[in-house]
């Protein structure tokens, strides 16, 4: 990249945007940032959305990412929505019909939730949930006694399940994968987080199809693909979220799979992008990948910031999440890709305490452990994990669009 | 008790402190034994559940002995099973890093810092002395 940028603009003001105006702070830069942010709060930690406050455990001011004090010199347009960029100028246009320029523009703007096709809006007790504010809405409507529908067992459909089962409802789970999670661990130890979730208490529905919802004003039930309804007074759904680049469209810019940028998060010259809007190129994978984890919001803003004040980017480790079962610590790290061979290590799902490796044959036949997955056992994993490949962070590579 | 190595200061009450330097008062209550040195190798922590609430004491590559609050201040974590570098320690849960120096935290999602406490190592064996200025515990833990 050329010279340091005398002004920068984020566009996001979550834990990614949040993210990259502290790094960029951490490494010295004085030049002016804006950040731009749809929601009207200031940066907050969305994982306990799905967990502690949703059961009420923490409340509003737990969720902040800012600790108090810091003063970073940000300038936030708060409640405001980007509407538009044009690359060559480094403009974005905001829903009230101002521009704002940088020198260099930062894409931060994150996920939004699958909606349940063919589901008519407005319809009561259907929830999905990303923002504090879909939060709230589901937290009064999670009453004990209450039968509550999960459409999904990723992370967030997981999650609600439980807090759920710990405010006292009724829950069933409706996934159509054969396992919960599976996407992300594989069958095999997705099958055994059910196996968590069973004893529990949540009634799992695996392989199974949604085809709607049922109710008028207010939802009654879930439709499944062979005609049975599952009775509901409300309904989660978490069938996973897509990249908030609508607003992009038209920009020029390649946004196959999220923005597609380089493995330092370059998309053209003074643009970035980082967090779950973007794909960052994955020399493992051989291609652009849209990684959606906190710590890949955590910590490639840092990589950004280095890359764009022309300092070496550093490195990043192996993607690594966590979810939190039924008081069960899981944890995951490296990459899943299919077709690895699991080992377990150390206990099992059945006493919550499992630590097992994916392995894949390498080199001269050898295997490599690939990926670590540990279920209550933060020092086991840890010591995985410290071991496993990090990530390439390389400029230059010849397939990458920057 | 003669004590060989110094009291290491840190911040005994290491809280929220955006920048300006604090001067650390170091309180400490009476010395625990912890464990003989030769029983911590280099880079690993033992977490001393004799105290409330527990302390997790590190011996870092470089070989110094180093003790702080073993609970996260974001979440309940034991910081004595995180990932441990230079004079760092990453919260296993989560990324925040905690600095066994000083107790300080840089990183969300924990916006407070841990408490430091005292370490001597007289005779090959590890005392701790534990700070008594009031924890930093996540939510959930505070009383």
């Amino acid at each position: 990249m050329g010279e340091v940028p005398r002004s920068v603009l984020v566009v996001g003001a979550s834990l990614a945007g949040y993210s990259t105006a502290r790094a960029l702070r951490a490494h010295g830069y004085d030049g002016a940032i804006t950040v731009v942010g749809e929601e009207a709060e200031r940066p907050y930690d969305r994982p306990p959305l799905s967990k502690t406050y949703l059961t009420g455990r923490i409340g509003d001011a737990d969720l902040s990412l800012e600790p108090e004090g810091e003063r970073l010199g940000v300038e936030w347009l708060l409640g405001t929505r980007a509407v538009g960029l044009d690359v060559a100028t480094r403009t974005v246009t905001l829903d009230d019909g101002r521009e704002l320029g940088g020198d260099a523009v930062v894409l931060a703007t994150g996920g939004q939730p699958h909606r349940l096709p063919g589901t008519a809006d407005g319809l009561g007790g259907v929830h999905g949930l990303r923002s504090l504010a879909d939060a709230r809405a589901l937290r009064e409507d999670l009453r004990p006694g209450a039968r509550l529908v999960v459409v999904g067992a990723g992370f967030v459909g997981a999650e609600t399940a439980c807090s759920a089962r710990q405010l006292g409802l009724e829950v069933t789970v409706i996934e159509a994968a054969p396992a919960p999670l599976a996407a992300s661990l594989g069958v095999e130890l997705g099958l055994a987080v059910a196996s968590v979730h069973q004893r529990h208490g949540v009634r799992l529905e695996l392989g199974v199809p949604v085809a709607g919802l049922t109710g008028s004003d207010r939802v009654t039930g879930v439709e499944l693909l062979d005609g049975t309804v599952v009775p509901a007074d409300v309904v989660v759904v978490g069938i996973g979220s897509r990249p908030a680049v609508d607003w992009l469209a038209g920009s020029g810019l390649d946004l196959t799979g999220g923005v597609v940028a380089s493995s330092t998060g370059a998309v053209a010259p003074g643009i970035w992008a980082v967090g779950d809007c973007s794909a960052w190129y994955d020399r493992a994978r051989s291609g652009a990948h849209r990684t959606e984890h906190w710590t890949d919001a955590f910590e490639r803003p840092a990589v950004v910031a280095r890359s764009m004040l022309g300092l070496p980017p550093g490195a990043l480790r192996a993607p690594y999440f966590w979810s939190e079962q039924y008081g069960i610590m899981i944890q995951f790290a490296g990459r899943y890709t299919g077709g690895e061979h699991v080992v377990v290590e150390a206990g099992s799902a059945e006493t919550g305490d499992l630590l097992a490796t994916y392995r894949r044959s390498g080199p001269g036949g050898r295997e490599q452990v690939v990926a670590v997955l540990g279920m209550d056992q933060p020092r086991l994993f840890t010591r995985a994990r410290r071991s496993l490949p990090g990530l390439d962070v390389a400029p230059d590579h010849e397939d990458q669009p920057a | 008790m003669r004590i060989t190595n110094r009291v290491v200061p840190g911040a005994a009450a290491a809280r929220d402190q955006p920048d300006g330097e604090q001067v650390p008062v170091a309180e400490y209550g009476s010395p625990l034994r912890v464990a003989a040195l030769a029983d911590l190798p280099a880079g690993e922590a033992l977490r001393v559940t004799a105290v409330s609430p527990p302390v997790a004491v590190f011996r870092t590559e470089d070989g110094e002995v180093l003790a702080i609050d073993d609970t996260c201040t974001h979440q309940d974590a034991s910081l004595a099973d995180g990932w441990l570098e230079g004079c760092e320690v990453e919260c296993p849960l989560h990324a925040s890093r905690f600095d066994l120096r000083t107790g300080r935290v840089d990183a969300p999602p924990a916006k407070v810092g841990v408490r430091t406490h005292g370490v001597t190592v007289e005779d090959g064996v590890i005392w701790l002395h534990p700070s008594t200025a009031p924890p930093n515990l996540p939510p959930g833990l505070r009383p």
